[in-house]
């Protein structure tokens, strides 16, 4: 009998691995020293995640695969875990002060952080059908229970349920999907699928074709493309804010990563079949995004609408499927996760009784009172708007390139034209930055870890507009995937 | 080679950084003098750079230097490199030089503001990134500058920000503009597709190559992005609005520098461009169209800013007709002149506003002469210059332009007479300004009269140095048949012309005949203006009012600026929220939620419906992903 | 390909014959008579008693989680034990060990925090 299992394999999952020990030993002293774990889960969860990041980064430039061709650990596999791990690290960093605020119970809300986390770590590393339903039940269920943390209020109750029902609603739609693509090519490997799809028999194959499209919908929904985006803002809205922001990076680079892996490399040779529905959801998603964004007046749903939108640039990359679009694919991630993380921590910095201050007339003359704090929300808005000198800049020109090189110049002028319409929402809010401030100011604490992670997303943003080539030879060698 | 033009940028971006940071802990003085030392340190280098790029040979003034790689995937390639040649140059002069001026003028205009080290930051974050989009050797930079200078726009025009008018504005200024930067987005994108380079060098020299109708489509959405920053039809109405912003702010970005990016930007690709004739007959018909346009408004309106904010207007659009008719170095020389004369007038209302405790309607002034010895003068010297009066900058500029506009081959007698009817009004609004501020009756109140007094030194010496450029700036262009003999005519274009389109598209000379013959058209027609102007306001007070009165149309139309800024609104400002509104009610909440509502409410009432709502949300969530489910794998599996 | 769909279109159409075909017949040799005890919950002739929205205790329900994930490790370690002898042939014996140690392990601790957390204790 053949044994595809080898010792090394586990090798490529040491990031995994440190996060599981993380988790288990915070929930250990959760259990046993309450009083230790509530001031030190944080710090705990902060160096796993370092850890993890440096396992991850000494797996660069060295392809694995292993268990049976499960997981593989390539380079594209590497940046969007490096963005997702960016992610986790700052999200500690600004929940240190909000889940005491919100007296949240720190050690399973550190450890349901990691777990998701390692969720998402292996799925962008899945290779397997299996593997990627498996990852993302795994990232799923945790932040179903993170939406729903803040037990007190029902708003976050109302959004964990309904996060919960429409994701077992879209996971089973994808397990139908993938079942689908089994019954077509007989394989769930993503590399045996792309091997079938040579024969012409299995290429036009309708249930194969089905199978993809129920993928696709299982895998929009979490990166929240149109039309199944609609639980987006109300789960962003209810959720505490720092679970809407580690959700907003994490699940989505999971996804497209995910995404990447399904339609590029194992139904690269179904592009002609699938590339107009991509383009038509990347074209919705962006328009849908940005305009619904524009009438929004709560500024988590105005995120979540922005949200929405990126998710559609990113679609447009993989709508390119080109060494372009590959490359800007993880570029983006990154960038997202500074310059999105960062507007999420100045959120969670304005209060109001206690309670969020989420009205944009809220922000009214933080300028006058908070000049850093609201230049750093300023910077952030530019740098979603895509506008220099930011990170949000250089990742659109990547995608509009991408575009330019698969000569898609149709979804292009979309993405151009929306990204114009966007500047307006997100300038809203400098705008109102500006003006007078109100007769009763919303309380803003900007406690150490919070500005640390504001200092660290503001400096990221900027870094990666003046040297994209950092990522550069990064992105270099996942390009040559293709 | 020219490595250290670096410091050029990189001088104010330092002041930027050190006012950004501790500009609230050091005190005014430092603040302000760091941030004028090391703009005017930029000018140094600037002339240093120009010196040695004269000491070239002409056909060696042509140098990159590049700091790093910036961008580079795939075949897309961008570095982070600036391109020494006669053009960038001279914009360096221009913008470091008249950049210098109004920091100093600001120390003193902004010397009572709370947010003085704001303000700096600011200024010498637009310094710097003015100059970045000038010495950029590339079109990913040049927009990256282009985006940076909207942006201190932005945040200068809104810099009261307590004054929501002032928000407004820079938002309006913001927005107005990024409709123009789509086109410029698009220009670049589809360079790099004919071309697939973005650098200059590489693009300029395979201008020839590529089919006409790509280069058509490149120029005109290139154009696009300059009539948006330019200020020129239809995307004019933000400069008028921005006057909100600091007076030096309004001199500095919206007279001397920011405007003219678009003008810059014809001439930086005018290879370009003269392999798209058809285009710049465009580009010239637009100028000359908001030239005249500009100058109608600013007839009657009462702002002293307001009515220089359309002269602005009215005078780029010169300039666009210069470059549009291929004359690119009389567009640039008239670039120059007007720097001066426009950033004095600005200073001068600066400092008459700020004399009258910023009073900016001309109806309350009046007088003046008396009190402000400087600014008189100096406005006056202005006001000759832009009204064309021989032998002072502008004339020799405008003089340039027009005869371009008539006698070039891509001229045209229309844009002739257009340009000339646009002098004649601009040399009678100026004046009206200038009476109606400086002479006559005040029309203040007492007390004001009572404490109006000249301003400090700090403003009023950069007014009479500007005042001396504004007056001698015109010689570096002096036409070649006054001088035969001379060897310094023309000495802007010969110096320019080296990195502007090769193609000869302007004769050299014109005859001496009808080239006196046209300065002298040109002259009567700026004295005929001075004279109605001085008919109108010193001699006859009433004429205008009468005049006014007896065509009521013409005069509301006018001082109602057409109706544009209503039309807009009501052209997109208002369907583009509805549309957004639409999205979210109409098609999030009333078709799906309706879809299924409207079954509850046929069946159950409307209080069964209110209670649905709630259920019923997470239904349509689903229902939403089960339909777009069942579209994509229905579309999917036609696909066989 | 297609004649095993045309298998599927016929059970398919058999299926759904049969439920209509039965329905049909039933509505055309039934009474009409609605009401009384028709209109009750159960129709086998039990009374319900109060009404079906009462609370359940939600302990009950933590309890047969843990209950249910234990019964599900059984799951795993049957073919683990049946895969064990290749393993131990091919020389991986300690890994395998080692694989169903940290299995068993995570779930233990799983066990251990819902033990420490108060969750077996019933009252």
């Amino acid at each position: 009998m053949r044994i595809p299992v080898d010792p090394s394999d586990w090798l490529i999952l040491i990031p995994e691995f440190i996060l599981l020990g993380t988790a288990i030993a915070i929930l250990m002293i959760d259990a046993f020293a309450k009083a230790a774990s509530d001031r030190s889960s944080p710090w705990i969860s902060l160096a796993g995640t370092a850890g993890a990041i440096v396992a991850a980064v000494f797996l660069w430039g060295n392809p694995l695969s292993g268990f049976g061709g499960m997981i593989v650990n390539d380079d594209f596999g590497v940046l969007v875990s490096t963005a997702i791990l960016t992610g986790t690290a700052l999200a500690v960093l600004i929940s240190v002060d909000y889940v005491r605020r919100e007296e949240l119970p720190a050690g399973e809300y550190y450890a349901l952080i990691l777990l998701s986390t390692i969720g998402m770590l292996l799925m962008v590393s899945s290779a397997n059908l299996i593997m990627i339903f498996l990852s993302l039940e795994v990232l799923s269920i945790a932040l179903y229970v993170l939406t729903g943390f803040a037990r007190m209020r029902p708003r976050s109750q109302e959004a964990g349920m309904k996060y919960f029902l429409l994701g077992s609603f879209s996971a089973a739609i994808l397990v139908y999907g993938v079942a689908l693509i089994y019954g077509a090519t007989g394989t769930v490997d993503l590399q045996s699928i792309a091997d079938e799809l040579i024969s012409p028999g299995v290429l036009g194959n309708p249930v194969l074709l089905a199978g993809a499209g129920l993928v696709l919908v299982g895998l929009g929904f979490k990166v929240a493309a149109v039309p199944f985006q609609m639980w987006t803002p109300d789960v962003y809205e209810g959720a505490p804010s720092t679970v809407a922001a580690f959700m907003s990076i994490g699940s989505k680079a999971a996804a497209f990563a995910a995404l990447v892996r399904v339609l590029i490399f194992a139904m690269g040779g179904l592009r002609p079949e699938w590339l107009a529905a991509v383009w038509v959801i990347a074209a919705l998603t962006m328009t849908v995004g940005n305009l619904v964004a524009i009438a929004q007046d709560n500024i988590k749903r105005m995120l979540a609408y922005s949200s929405i939108a990126h998710a559609g640039y990113i679609l447009v990359a993989v709508a390119a499927a080109n060494r372009l679009g590959l490359q800007s694919i993880p570029f983006y991630l990154i960038a997202y996760a500074f310059m999105n993380l960062g507007a999420w921590a100045v959120v969670t910095a304005v209060t109001r009784k206690g309670e969020e201050a989420v009205g944009l007339s809220d922000y009214s003359g933080l300028f006058w009172s908070h000049p850093v704090l609201a230049g750093s929300m300023g910077l952030f808005m530019f740098a979603l708007a895509g506008i220099p000198p930011t990170a949000g800049f250089t990742a659109k020109i990547y995608v509009f390139m991408a575009a330019v090189a698969a000569d898609m110049i149709g979804l292009l002028i979309i993405a151009i034209v929306t990204t114009i319409i966007s500047a307006y929402f997100y300038l809203r809010v400098t705008v109102i930055m500006f003006m007078e401030r109100p007769a009763e100011p919303p309380v803003v604490t900007v406690p150490t870890p919070l500005a640390v992670a504001i200092a660290v997303a503001a400096a990221g943003t900027i870094w990666l507009f003046l040297f994209p080539g950092v990522t550069q030879s990064f992105t270099d060698t996942v390009a040559r995937l293709l | 080679m020219f490595t250290y033009a670096w410091l050029v940028p990189g001088l104010p971006l330092l002041g930027t950084i050190i006012n950004g940071i501790f500009g609230r802990f050091l005190p005014r003085k430092v603040v302000g003098t760091l941030a004028s030392a090391l703009v005017g340190g930029s000018f140094l280098v600037s002339v240093a750079v120009f010196i040695q790029l004269l000491g070239l040979p002409e056909e060696e003034r042509h140098v990159t230097s590049a700091l790093y790689t910036w961008i580079s995937a795939g075949n897309f390639f961008a570095e982070a490199g600036i391109l020494i040649d006669p053009l960038s140059v001279f914009m360096m002069l221009v913008v470091s030089g008249v950049g210098f001026f109004i920091h100093v003028y600001s120390t003193g205009y902004m010397g009572h503001d709370e947010g003085y080290s704001r303000y700096f930051t600011y200024l010498n974050l637009f310094a710097a990134s003015m100059l970045i989009l000038v010495m950029a050797n590339n079109f990913l930079l040049l927009f990256v500058g282009w985006e940076l200078v909207g942006i201190c726009s932005y945040l200068l025009i809104s810099f009261w920000y307590s004054r929501p008018s002032a928000v407004a504005a820079g938002k309006k200024a913001f927005i107005t503009t990024r409709v123009g930067d789509l086109g410029f987005t698009l220009g670049v994108v589809l360079i790099f597709v004919a071309f697939g380079t973005l650098a200059y060098d590489q693009v300029f020299a395979a201008a020839g190559e590529v089919a006409t109708g790509v280069i058509t489509a490149i120029t005109v959405l290139l154009f696009i992005g300059a009539i948006g920053k330019s200020a020129q039809i239809p995307l004019y109405v933000w400069l008028p609005d921005a006057m909100e912003g600091p007076t030096p702010v309004s001199a500095l970005i919206h007279a001397a520098t920011m405007v003219t990016a678009g003008v810059y930007l014809v001439a930086r690709a005018s290879p370009l461009y003269v392999h798209a004739p058809g285009v710049l007959l465009i580009v010239a018909f637009v100028g000359a169209v908001t030239a005249l346009f500009a100058a109608t408004i600013a007839l009657v309106n009462n702002d002293i800013k307001r009515v220089l904010a359309y002269s602005t207007i009215s005078q780029i659009g010169l300039m666009f007709l210069g470059v549009g008719v291929g004359a690119f170095a009389a567009g640039l020389f008239h670039l120059l002149t007007h720097a001066f004369f426009k950033a004095l007038l600005f200073l001068g209302a600066g400092s008459v506003m700020h004399a009258l405790a910023g009073e900016t309607d001309i109806r309350n002034m009046g007088g003046l002469r008396g009190k402000m010895q400087v600014t008189y003068w100096t406005f006056l010297v202005a006001g000759l210059a832009i009204a064309g009066i021989a032998p002072l900058s502008g004339f020799f500029s405008k003089d340039e332009i027009l005869a371009a506009a008539l006698t070039a081959p891509g001229g045209h007698w229309l844009l002739y007479a257009l340009g000339l009817a646009a002098s004649l009004l601009t040399a009678f609004y100026i004046f009206r300004l200038f009476f109606k501020a400086f002479h006559g009756e005040p029309r203040m109140s007492a007390e004001r009269l009572e404490r109006a007094h000249e301003s400090p030194p700090s403003m009023t010496v950069p007014l009479v140095v500007l005042a001396i450029g504004a007056a001698v700036a015109g010689f570096v262009g002096v036409p070649g048949f006054l001088a035969p003999e001379a060897g310094w005519t023309h000495a802007v274009a010969h110096f320019l012309e080296p990195g502007l389109a090769r193609e000869p598209l302007v004769e050299a000379e014109l005859p001496p005949a009808i080239g006196v013959m046209l300065m002298l058209i040109a002259l009567a027609v700026g004295i005929a203006g001075i004279a109605a102007a001085w008919h109108f306001y010193v001699r006859r007070p009433g004429t205008a009012a009468r005049l006014a009165q007896r065509a009521p149309a013409v005069y509301n139309t006018l001082l109602n600026k057409y109706w544009v800024d209503e039309a807009y609104n009501a052209l997109f400002v208002r369907p583009g929220k509805a549309l957004a509104a639409f999205f979210w009610r109409g098609i999030d909440a009333a078709v799906v939620d309706g879809f299924v509502n409207g079954v509850a409410r046929a069946v159950a009432g409307l209080s069964l419906l209110v209670r649905r709502t709630e259920t019923g949300y997470l239904r349509n969530y689903a229902l939403a992903i089960f339909a777009g489910a069942v579209v994509l794998v229905g579309y999917l599996i036609s696909t066989r | 390909m297609a004649s095993d769909y045309t298998w599927v279109l016929i059970f398919l159409l058999v299926g759904v014959g049969f439920a209509v075909v039965s329905l049909l017949a039933s509505w055309a040799v039934r009474p009409y008579d609605p009401g009384g005890q028709k209109r009750r919950t159960y129709e086998c002739g039990e009374m319900p008693k109060g009404s079906a929205w009462v609370q359940l205790r939600p302990g009950y329900y933590i309890y047969m989680l843990v209950f249910v994930i234990f019964d599900v490790e059984v799951l795993f370690i049957f073919p683990w034990a049946l895969a064990l002898r290749n393993m131990k042939s091919a020389g991986l014996g300690a890994l395998a060990i080692a694989d169903m140690v940290i299995f068993v392990g995570v779930l233990a601790i799983g066990l251990v925090y819902a033990w420490k957390k108060g969750v077996l204790r019933w009252e």
